[in-house]
């Protein structure tokens, strides 16, 4: 689809203290793991992947500056502006698939995993966030049927420590013939590592700050590759000869940025 | 199989089709891509003295015959940029620097700056639409172009060539200000000043309001530049604007380019736009019965 639609807020729901997912009615076809460039009227566009695709979509939005505060505060008929779908997607293939989710990362997942349940292929996803609290889209995976673990960073539900950690663990457990993940970049570096030890096919979303989204301005460079039009889906044998990779990223003037 | 190797100011390219300023040359990795994807050389995207954030999103909003960005001459600055540059020695082809500045004097310091970092020549943004006190703000002036081509001039040894902007009456004045000042060749067009409105919301869509247009809606306005350029003045044209294939090309050479540079066509063909573009010249000179691509070069004016 060429340019800018005008999209109506349909809902809005709270998935946590400081996430809140916007729904809206949206015909284009959406993959999972692909983005849009959302347009907030006089403030900002930002890249946000679809947490939702078919024809009432949805993004979630973690509240962490202007942008993502205004859409915190969206009501039903605000007018956004979207561009896309943009990027490559998930290949959702295998018999067994793991999904590791850390934080927001849940978001790019989801419809992922619905596919994968969609497919008839064993779903397992690790589900972590810092404190209980902050854990998004549970309930959605437990009731597409995904065995769902979770970690807390202060072990505040189940597993206590990172998301990357229980998912080694579960790795080590069970028999996966593929590995999607979505999350802090040094997290999905872990994960992409043990993958590639254990032989096992492993993709990631990475994000970046983006412009253009289209392949062009170069502000999502990953080493020469682009997020938005090579990515956001990687695959992990890829991403881990980059030495960006969890390392660091582009600000806004281009400049190298660590990744904390 | 017809020669595709040109030759400008002395700098020898394996073929006539560059990256134009301001696409995927932010980073010295992205401008080896492009080099692989088959240009016959890279031009970084336009820097200046200090790292610039540009304007706040949104930067860039599509139409159905072309794109307008108003990025906003974003980059990390010279100090930041010589490293991106080490990364670039790795390129097999001709690496071009882009400036941008506010007086003839930063121009020259940064122009000098990426000489030392190994730059094969410099292009002076003398026309960026959408940026204040840079860009077109000093390249609408027939003048200032002369001066600050004369400084750069005296300050490196490297082929030197100025971008200039569409947005004026006659492009012809600023190029012959060039020419006059002994710049090594000039570069045209860049994009044209143009504007988008969201009926729905009732407010432009770029945040800066304005922009500059570039795709194929502007082919033909700048083929037009390029030809009343080849007429009035003597030193070579480098033609961009538009440029999607090989007969886009072919339209330019004709009109007097002796080379050609492509930037929006990364969007629209993808990043293998670089090597699609060669093939489709190389064919077409072929199937016509040329040479090289230096016979085709100004074949649309009268008596050539």
């Amino acid at each position: 689809m060429t340019g800018t639609r005008i999209v109506r807020v349909d809902r809005t729901d709270v998935e946590c203290s400081h996430t809140v997912t916007i729904r809206f009615q949206d015909e284009s076809l959406a993959r999972p793991g692909q983005f849009v460039m959302v347009w907030i009227p006089g403030l900002d566009e930002v890249p946000m992947s679809f947490s939702y695709i078919g024809d009432l979509k949805g993004v979630t939005v973690h509240n962490v500056g202007e942008a993502t505060a205004a859409l915190h505060d969206a009501r039903i008929g605000d007018k956004l502006g979207i561009r896309g779908p943009f990027g490559r997607d998930y290949r959702i293939e295998g018999e067994s698939i793991l999904f590791v989710s850390g934080g927001t990362g849940a978001a790019s997942l989801m419809p992922a995993l619905e596919v994968a349940v969609e497919n008839k292929t064993r779903s397992t996803i690790v589900i972590g966030a810092k404190t209980a609290s902050e854990l998004i889209f549970v309930d959605r995976a437990i009731s597409l049927g995904a065995d769902v673990r979770i970690s807390t960073d202060d072990g505040s539900k189940e597993y206590k420590g990172f998301a990357s950690d229980l998912a080694l663990q579960v790795l080590q457990d069970g028999s996966f013939d593929r590995v999607l993940t979505c999350g802090p970049e040094r997290m999905m570096k872990t994960i992409v590592t043990a993958c590639l030890e254990k032989g096992i096919p492993v993709q990631v979303s990475l994000e970046r700050f983006m412009r253009c989204g289209m392949g062009i301005c170069d502000s999502c460079s990953f080493g020469g590759l682009h997020v938005c039009v090579d990515g956001p889906v990687f695959d992990g044998k890829d991403v881990i000869e980059i030495e960006d990779f969890g390392v660091f990223r582009r600000s806004a003037d281009g400049s190298k940025e660590v990744i904390s | 199989m017809a020669e595709l190797s040109v030759e400008i100011a002395g700098l020898r390219l394996r073929n006539p089709v560059m990256l134009a300023s301001g696409i995927l040359g932010e980073t010295g990795s992205s401008l080896v891509r492009v080099a692989e994807a088959g240009a016959g050389a890279v031009v970084t995207k336009s820097i200046g003295a200090e790292p610039r954030e540009g304007y706040p999103n949104p930067t860039v909003v599509e139409l159905e015959a072309g794109i307008i960005n108003a990025v906003g001459l974003a980059n990390p600055g010279i100090a930041a940029y010589v490293d991106e540059l080490k990364v670039t020695a790795q390129a097999e082809v001709p690496v071009i620097g882009s400036v941008f500045g506010k007086s003839e004097g930063e121009m020259s310091e940064i122009a000098s700056l990426m000489e030392e970092a190994g730059v094969s020549a410099i292009e002076l943004n003398l026309s960026c639409p959408h940026a204040r006190n840079v860009g077109a703000e000093l390249g609408k002036d027939p003048e200032t172009v002369g001066s600050v081509v004369s400084a750069v001039k005296k300050s490196v040894h490297v082929p030197v060539f100025a971008k200039i902007t569409p947005n004026v009456t006659d492009i012809v004045d600023a190029a012959l200000a060039v020419a006059n000042s002994r710049g090594d060749g000039i570069v045209a067009i860049n994009t044209v000043k143009a504007m988008a409105i969201c009926p729905e919301t009732g407010r432009p869509f770029l945040s800066n309001r304005f922009g500059g247009l570039s795709g194929p809606a502007i082919k033909p306005i700048g083929v037009r530049c390029v030809y009343e350029l080849y007429e009035n003045v003597d030193i070579p044209i480098i033609g961009v604007g538009g440029i999607l294939t090989g007969k886009d090309a072919l339209e330019y050479l004709m009109a007097g380019a002796t080379a050609v540079q492509i930037g929006s066509a990364a969007y629209y063909r993808g990043i293998e736009a670089f090597g699609r573009v060669v093939e489709e010249i190389g064919q077409f000179l072929d199937e016509y019965g040329y040479e090289s691509v230096g016979d085709v070069v100004g074949i649309a004016h009268d008596g050539n």
